[in-house]
């Protein structure tokens, strides 16, 4: 599904002494089976736009397209059912979320919701434990019982559970070990793939946005700051440092290096490829000096 | 003897009998002014030692020694004192309804007198750069913020040893560097030891100390130099190295010689200098 | 994200009324409220309302905030009146309405019921709008002090309040979170039958819940580990002082009953 903003505005209570324009006219498209970061600090308004996706929010100003849909301000929305079906939301620490008895029981949950038949949902249910790699029997127990990042894959289940076309993934490594995380972000870069789902991933992290994603909007100030691939956008340093973000390390030790004599352009290589690259210009006698 | 030391004896500890053990004969000694880090993936037992060094679980054999006093029922409230925590969730060690009283609260466990405590308040919010948020309340704060008003509650109360268990895990990159700026200014201008239990390579790699964790027995001890240089070891038991390390790794397998491990962006690019210089 | 969260109607300010010792102002509205009920001429009627009238004028709150603070009781002022107005039966008959004898006696006590009642919501309404749920704590802490030679356990209790009250706006970020969450899997929160709604509370509150006992847990270990250990040898930071504002305040309020039982008929 086709995502398009256009000239969103946003601005939670109006008219009082708390107003606040979280969304400032904001337009993009994200393509149809794209993987799209969305970084920006806290308060760039990123929670909001992605509150947007499934009809959470309605635009104050303009609109949202997504897929069929459309949220129009001003306009009620008369399939937000649908829409969420189609929207699949893993929410920060999505282990908040779960409430049922058994842990298959909180799997079935959303599907049910949507009116999905009993052996479809079953069916899902396999699926999606399957996914996140969540060993079969634990779908008797209670999922308050289960450990902390196994409690995340059964929320994560529940989402995929819906068989949504658009995946939105708040920060949803957050607080999972160095393992857990790469764990996750793997499976999640995995089902994109396999099932050609259009992913928005909001993040913190700039190592995550280079490795996984293959457009990246920066926001602040409830605008797009930048926009664009990966390269692209880790190419201005300067940009991103003036409204105080990060660039991935392998970025930022390369641009150090020429401080050193050391003159290379990052264009994707993995450790290893840089490591041949600077063992060439170390080995081949200082060609700057 | 052992003035200012946090000192663990072949600690053994778990939370019920029929359940397994959490730590293992556990033993290793904080100096004054040391600035320890523990890390370890989730469930090695690094949390626990936290928990125990300030009497909040006591161990079921060994013995734990704070400042010279053994932990017991008896010496918790003046361990407390000596020990000070700020704990992972940023909105649950939050007690006042606004960040003075929050200052204030464990000096008032202590029975600090009233004209000691505002001193002390305006101190320590000072020493984390919050003196301007005095009046806020919790709600109206970032997570980094409320993780600074943590620490300068520990602050007050004026402890040898401060913890910090996974204190920046639930920040933002902008409020894990307020955090850890904060912790480097408070270990420069005071007399205390610093324990971080942490996931963050980056805090790792800046302090003096790092204490292994695995399966609830000490892995290994070193210098975050010593500790890095050993990535393999590191790498099965589940931990991830810095990106510099990692390089070092692939560059000396290219031919490259480094002599000593990196710890930063800089130390990696002067050895390649003076490796080039002598190529 | 929702920045506008107040707890109960606080108007910030920094009047005379605002500064008072809460336990002035707490110990005066209890003794304002028992000798409202010994009013019984205009006169005595007159100098209550000039006092509740004039503490209202010296809060600096907007008259618009006291109205709507009133507002949901206007409905018993009016009901009160008019009760009385068609029950009493004695005196004079001083008009009909709809062949209804409306008696004097009727008006007056009428009037004198709902002016009780309007002077007694207006001022206890005066206290919240200038004394933060903090400062009601602290103050009742204080006043129920004495009680402690009973075993009541009044530190605890304001402990307890104070807590809840720091808390609340966490949890009402967190039912916001959660019904998000959960609206995101389906759940209509707005629409359906009534049945249906109930249901659709059960995902929101068990999570709540659990959550709540996850951060009580939590806050419990780390103020232990901050060396909490109950009420004993502790000391307080805030410290509530009678200040010169709070003797004038006890010596108008005297006057007052003073000349209300003087001109009681």
């Amino acid at each position: 599904m086709d995502i398009t903003f256009d000239h969103v505005s946003y601005t939670y209570q109006p008219n009082t002494p708390f107003e606040h324009r979280a969304l400032d006219d904001l337009s993009f498209t994200i393509q149809s089976g794209s993987f799209v970061a969305v970084i920006g600090h806290t308060g760039s308004g990123k929670s909001t736009l992605i509150q947007h996706l499934n009809g959470l929010l309605q635009p104050t100003e303009g609109q949202v397209q997504v897929g069929p849909y459309t949220m129009k301000a001003g306009e009620k929305n008369k399939q937000l059912m649908k829409l969420r079906e189609n929207v699949g939301v893993v929410f920060q620490y999505p282990e908040h979320q779960l409430f049922e008895e058994t842990v298959e029981k909180d799997i079935g949950f959303g599907p049910q919701n949507f009116g999905v038949g009993q052996d479809e949902i079953k069916r899902r249910t396999k699926e999606a434990v399957q996914a996140v790699k969540l060993p079969e029997e634990l779908l008797e127990r209670s999922p308050f019982d289960l450990s902390g990042g196994q409690m995340r894959r059964v929320a994560i289940s529940g989402v995929l559970a819906m068989d949504p076309e658009v995946l939105v993934l708040d920060e949803p490594t957050a607080g999972l070990d160095p393992n857990g995380r790469k764990e996750i972000m793997d499976m999640f870069y995995h089902l994109h793939q396999e099932k050609g789902l259009t992913t928005v991933l909001v993040t913190h992290s700039m190592e995550d946005a280079l490795a996984y994603a293959d457009h990246i909007i920066i926001m602040n100030q409830g605008k797009v700051y930048r926009e664009g691939t990966p390269l692209e956008i880790f190419k201005q340093q300067q940009a991103l440092e003036d409204v105080q973000l990060d660039v991935p390390e392998v970025v930022s030790f390369l641009k150090m290096a020429r401080d050193y004599g050391l003159d290379l352009e990052y264009e994707g290589q993995t450790i290893a490829e840089l490591a041949k690259e600077i063992a060439l210009k170390v080995k081949g006698g200082g060609d700057h000096e | 003897m052992g003035e200012r030391q946090v000192e663990f004896r072949n600690v053994s500890f778990r939370y019920q009998e029929d359940m397994p053990w959490v730590l293992r004969d556990v033993s290793f000694t904080i100096g004054p002014d040391e600035w320890v880090a523990v890390i370890g993936h989730n469930g090695s037992g690094k949390s626990t030692i936290a928990k125990l060094m300030n009497g909040l679980l006591f161990p079921q054999e060994g013995e734990i020694l704070v400042d010279g006093m053994p932990v017991n029922e008896k010496t918790i409230w003046d361990v407390r004192k000596q020990v000070g925590m700020v704990f992972q969730n940023p909105d649950n060690q939050f007690v006042g309804t606004t960040v003075k009283d929050d200052v204030a609260f464990g000096m008032e466990n202590h029975g600090m007198p009233r004209e000691l405590m505002l001193e002390r308040i305006k101190e320590s919010l000072s020493a984390v750069g919050m003196s301007d948020y005095e009046q806020q309340e919790p709600h109206r704060l970032s997570g980094g913020q409320k993780q600074r008003v943590a620490i300068a509650s520990v602050l007050a109360v004026s402890p040898k040893f401060i913890i910090l268990d996974e204190a920046t895990a639930m920040l933002d990159p902008k409020g894990r560097k307020e955090i850890m700026n904060t912790v480097h200014r408070v270990q420069e201008e005071r007399d205390l030891s610093l324990i971080t239990i942490t996931h963050d390579l980056h805090e790792v790699t800046q302090s003096s100390r790092v204490i292994v964790m695995n399966k609830g027995e000490v892995w290994m001890q070193g210098s975050p130099r010593d500790v890095f240089s050993k990535k393999e070891h590191l790498q099965e038991i589940g931990l991830d190295t810095p990106f510099v390390s990692k390089l070092a790794d692939h560059l000396k397998a290219e031919g490259v010689p480094l002599t000593r491990e990196p710890l930063n962006h800089q130390e990696l690019l002067e050895e390649l200098w003076t490796s080039r210089s002598i190529m | 994200m929702s920045s506008s969260l107040i707890i109960g109607q606080y108007i910030p300010s920094d009047s005379v009324i605002h500064r008072l010792d809460p336990r002035s102002k707490i110990a005066v509205i209890f003794f304002y409220v028992v000798i409202v009920f010994f009013a019984n001429s205009v006169m005595s009627y007159g100098v209550l309302a000039l006092f509740a009238l004039s503490s209202a004028v010296l809060s600096k709150v907007p008259f618009s905030y006291i109205m709507k603070g009133l507002k949901p009781v206007w409905f018993l002022v009016i009901f009160t009146f008019l009760l009385h107005l068609f029950v009493t039966r004695e005196g004079e008959v001083a008009f009909s309405l709809f062949g209804w004898a409306v008696y004097e006696e009727g008006l007056i006590q009428g009037a004198a019921i709902s002016l009780r009642f309007f002077l007694l919501i207006l001022v206890t309404s005066l206290l919240t709008l200038t004394t933060t749920p903090i400062e009601i704590t602290d103050a009742i802490e204080e006043l129920l002090g004495p009680l402690k030679k009973v075993k009541f356990p009044v530190h605890e209790l304001a402990l307890m309040m104070s807590i809840s009250l720091r808390f609340i706006p966490t949890l009402m970020q967190e039912t916001e979170k959660i019904s998000k969450a959960q609206a995101s899997r389906g759940v209509d929160f707005r629409t359906g039958a009534f049945k249906d709604r109930v249901k659709a509370v059960v995902p929101l509150l068990v999570p709540l819940f659990v959550s709540a006992f996850k951060r009580a847990e939590e806050l419990a270990m780390a103020m232990e580990a901050r060396g909490y250990q109950g009420g004993e040898g502790r000391t307080k930071l805030r410290e509530l002082k009678l200040e010169r504002r709070d003797w004038l305040l006890f010596a108008v309020f005297i006057l007052l009953a003073a000349v209300l039982f003087l001109t009681r008929s």
